[in-house]
């Protein structure tokens, strides 16, 4: 999903505030860690988050792009194995 | 080729399969330099583990918005600013 700003829609534009959750957050605390210690940057995030199937990118809210993009660069880079998060959250 | 405050510019409409940051709207798109910033590593090969040299030089672009969609009806002077790399812009008259 690229380049998905100023396509026309005669959806209404949400213009509330919410409040963030704790682990979005915690996802923007990472994201901002790996980018301090150098292990991801924002255009790499920005380019993992292009990558996403559209029907994907337009359910995910703001934060899980960035946890579906933040895994997928980690993986690439062999910092985590394809799966390791979900074997670490299975019960 | 650099560019100066009050330029008028065109945004090149070539196509550009890999991630950048020049949206799609914008694209072949006429608008007058409003400031000029400092250079940038390049997204465009850092978003792909590159290094992002040479940096690139980043202005300020101000487009009217009824040109960009004419449609709008929310005021003839409204303006969109955005930020587009030098090597995204062509020299307009």
């Amino acid at each position: 999903m690229h380049d998905r700003g100023g396509w026309p829609t005669d959806e209404p534009i949400d213009r509330s505030e919410h409040q963030l959750a704790d682990w979005e957050m915690l996802m923007d605390a990472i994201v901002g860690a790996l980018g301090q210690r150098g292990v991801m940057n924002v255009d790499e995030l920005r380019r993992a988050i292009e990558s996403m199937e559209p029907a994907a990118y337009e359910s995910a809210t703001y934060y899980e792009r960035w946890l579906y993009a933040a895994e997928t660069i980690l993986a690439e880079k062999g910092v985590v194995a394809p799966g390791e998060l979900d074997a670490r959250l299975a019960p | 080729m650099s560019f100066a405050p009050g330029d008028t510019v065109r945004v090149s409409g070539r196509r550009h399969e890999g991630h950048h940051r020049t949206p799609a709207y914008l694209k072949g798109q006429t608008g007058t330099v409003e400031r000029v910033h400092e250079r940038f590593l390049d997204p465009e090969t850092r978003a792909y583990g590159g290094d992002g040299t040479p940096a690139r030089r980043l202005y300020l672009i101000a487009f009217e918005l009824d040109e960009l969609w004419p449609t709008y009806d929310g005021g003839a002077d409204d303006r969109l600013l955005v930020d587009v790399f030098e090597h995204w812009l062509e020299e307009a008259r």
